[in-house]
């Protein structure tokens, strides 16, 4: 069923919306090519169009169909999708990498023992696995600002879970299939949760409310549970950044 | 103004589902915050047209309203789906704007057709902005639900017009939908995407701000077990298809991406016509080309530009009134006892 000859493909989303994908499973490269192909619409600047984002892979452009007709936009699209071999695109410019302290295990993260034994690992060395993980923030999505990030190595590619838990906290650091989402509002999920971190991740009246970009790279050093109590009274959460070349 | 009128709507009750809504918070997407906005944008129109001025943030009340207090003199329009509603007991129209001078007490009661009814203000409602907009969009955790003792803050009317009503076609007992083929629409059997077309539906009472679920009379929908799709961003109106094979149809406040693949998408137009659909209101879909929606998005933005040149007096038959004596002839004035000016 997969086509890989016919990526990069286009296809419409509702009346007023064109997506260029890269693949049609989450990869490196179609993530790479996914942002480097947003950052090129956003320098197009084309009229009539109102919104750009990226998705795992790939790039999506909101426009007025009254204003720029589809088959104006779409030539557009296959021009700029054709000028260039996009996997091979470099991550986009003013990316940063976050340090977020977590708490991993114990009663803040029921679920690290589970994911450990998943993952067929002592809980020990899924810490040390966790908290020396690099990973991107490959997506925004579903609440503000809550990303998702990956990919971890190829032992945490483990299922969701069976059922959904009901309700994890808000900061908390969930995992499966190779990805971390953090969770900026409590909601349920699927995924378990083996870490809770503090710094919140979409802050109203900021200069910069939200504090991931796509492109952005995260670690997760641990901290004890003491250090993370005190690290709630910090409006960055202990959160720390510098930017990337 | 004076000093001590405040220009505000007082809230004496509230049922459990109002929440300020405008046009909603476009430029957020890349960031995972969709939209949102109000569920009925046509209730903005209307309410736009009936009070003479651009579209403005109003209530949006989802079963029941509640009760409030004009803390000024206002001009309201109500629209969306019809509700009981009064004006220090006299029943007044639905669809139409009113005076309602300082101290006079509005009662909303429950919905008489539809999902959600709208409490438009000449001036609209100006609480503060969150993100350049001012709508609640409680999925996403911005602003919160409307409660008794919330004052809320009325911008400057620069209109007069009161005693007005407009025709409105019936969107809110369900009906037909027009889809367009979405990204996902070919990853479900042929036999499914005609059975689509073929299909009564049933809106289901499980219902939000996120999306109503829609239950097909016959098989389920469903792409076939263990197909995998990524993760992919989401549009009011896509038709999603979760496990249990009902469709769920995203409305103004869905989520921004997800894996649940998506049978189509209900064109913009219709989309007031699934937002006031209430719970066991019979629906169906019809795939329609991308030209014909087009054109149907055109014909929608023409309506509304029409609009204000379909309101008309609000003229009233005094052998319609049970209350004759109870109501204001004129506007602006009233029988002086709730509004001590």
């Amino acid at each position: 069923m997969t086509h890989t000859s016919s990526y990069p493909l286009l296809r419409t989303a509702g009346i007023d919306g064109m997506l260029v994908s890269f693949g049609d499973r989450l990869s490196e490269p179609a993530n790479r090519a996914a942002l480097a192909f947003r950052a090129a619409l956003e320098r197009e600047s084309w009229e009539g169009v109102e919104e750009i984002s990226s998705s795992l892979v790939s790039a999506y452009l909101r426009f007025d169909p009254l204003a720029v007709p589809h088959a104006d936009l779409e030539a557009r699209l296959r021009a700029l999708m054709g000028s260039r071999d996009w996997l091979q695109a470099e991550l986009p410019h003013g990316r940063r990498l976050h340090r977020i302290p977590t708490a991993y295990g114990g009663t803040l993260a029921p679920q690290l023992a589970e994911a450990a034994q998943v993952a067929g690992m002592t809980e020990a060395d899924a810490v040390e696995s966790l908290s020396s993980a690099r990973v991107r923030v490959t997506a925004l999505g579903f609440a503000p600002g809550q990303p998702y990030l990956g990919e971890l190595p190829e032992v945490w590619n483990i299922p969701r879970q069976q059922a959904l838990t009901p309700r994890v906290p808000q900061g908390a650091l969930v995992l499966a299939i190779r990805q971390f989402v953090i969770f900026s509002v409590t909601a349920p999920t699927g995924w378990r949760h083996v870490g809770q971190t503090a710094a919140p991740l979409f802050r109203l009246g900021a200069k910069r409310p939200f504090l991931l970009a796509p492109g952005d790279e995260v670690e997760f050093p641990q901290v004890s549970v003491e250090v993370f109590e005190r690290m709630q009274d910090d409006p960055d959460g202990g959160a720390s950044w510098e930017a990337l070349p | 103004m004076t000093g001590t009128t405040r220009r505000e709507l007082i809230v004496h009750r509230a049922g459990p589902a109002v929440t300020v809504q405008d046009g909603g918070r476009p430029g957020w997407i890349a960031y995972g915050l969709s939209r949102g906005g109000a569920m009925d944008r046509m209730a903005l129109a209307e309410a736009a047209a009936l009070l003479g001025q651009g579209e403005s943030a109003a209530l949006e009340m989802g079963g029941v309203g509640g009760r409030f207090e004009a803390g000024c003199d206002l001009r309201i329009a109500l629209t969306g789906a019809p509700m009981r509603a009064s004006i220090d007991g006299a029943p007044v129209v639905w669809h139409a704007c009113h005076a309602l001078p300082k101290g006079a007490v509005l009662e909303i009661g429950p919905l008489q057709a539809g999902a959600y009814g709208y409490l438009s203000v000449g001036g609209g409602l100006a609480p503060d902005e969150i993100l350049g907009a001012v709508s609640a969009h409680l999925t996403a955790g911005l602003g919160r639900a409307i409660e008794a003792g919330d004052r809320i803050r009325v911008g400057v009317d620069r209109g007069s017009a009161v005693a007005r009503k407009l025709a409105v076609e019936d969107r809110f007992s369900g009906g037909a939908l027009r889809v367009v083929e979405s990204l996902q629409t070919r990853l479900f059997p042929e036999e499914q995407r005609a059975r689509l077309e073929t299909t009564r539906f049933t809106r289901d009472a499980r219902a939000n701000r996120m999306g109503a679920k829609v239950v097909p009379e016959g098989e389920p929908f469903g792409v076939e077990g263990g197909l995998t799709v990524v993760s992919e961003i989401i549009t009011p109106g896509d038709i999603q298809v979760t496990g249990d094979g009902a469709p769920f149809v995203l409305l103004a406040e869905c989520q921004t991406t997800g894996g649940y693949p998506r049978l189509a998408t209900v064109i913009p137009a219709d989309l007031p016509r699934i937002a006031q659909a209430p719970a066991g209101a019979e629906l169906r879909f019809r795939f329609v080309t991308m030209d014909e929606a087009l054109a149907a998005e055109a014909a929608h933005r023409a309506a509304l530009k029409e609009m204000p040149r379909r309101v008309e007096p609000l003229v009233r038959h005094p052998g319609d009134v049970p209350d004759l004596l109870g109501y204001k002839l004129v506007s602006g004035f009233s029988n002086g006892e709730h509004h001590d000016h």
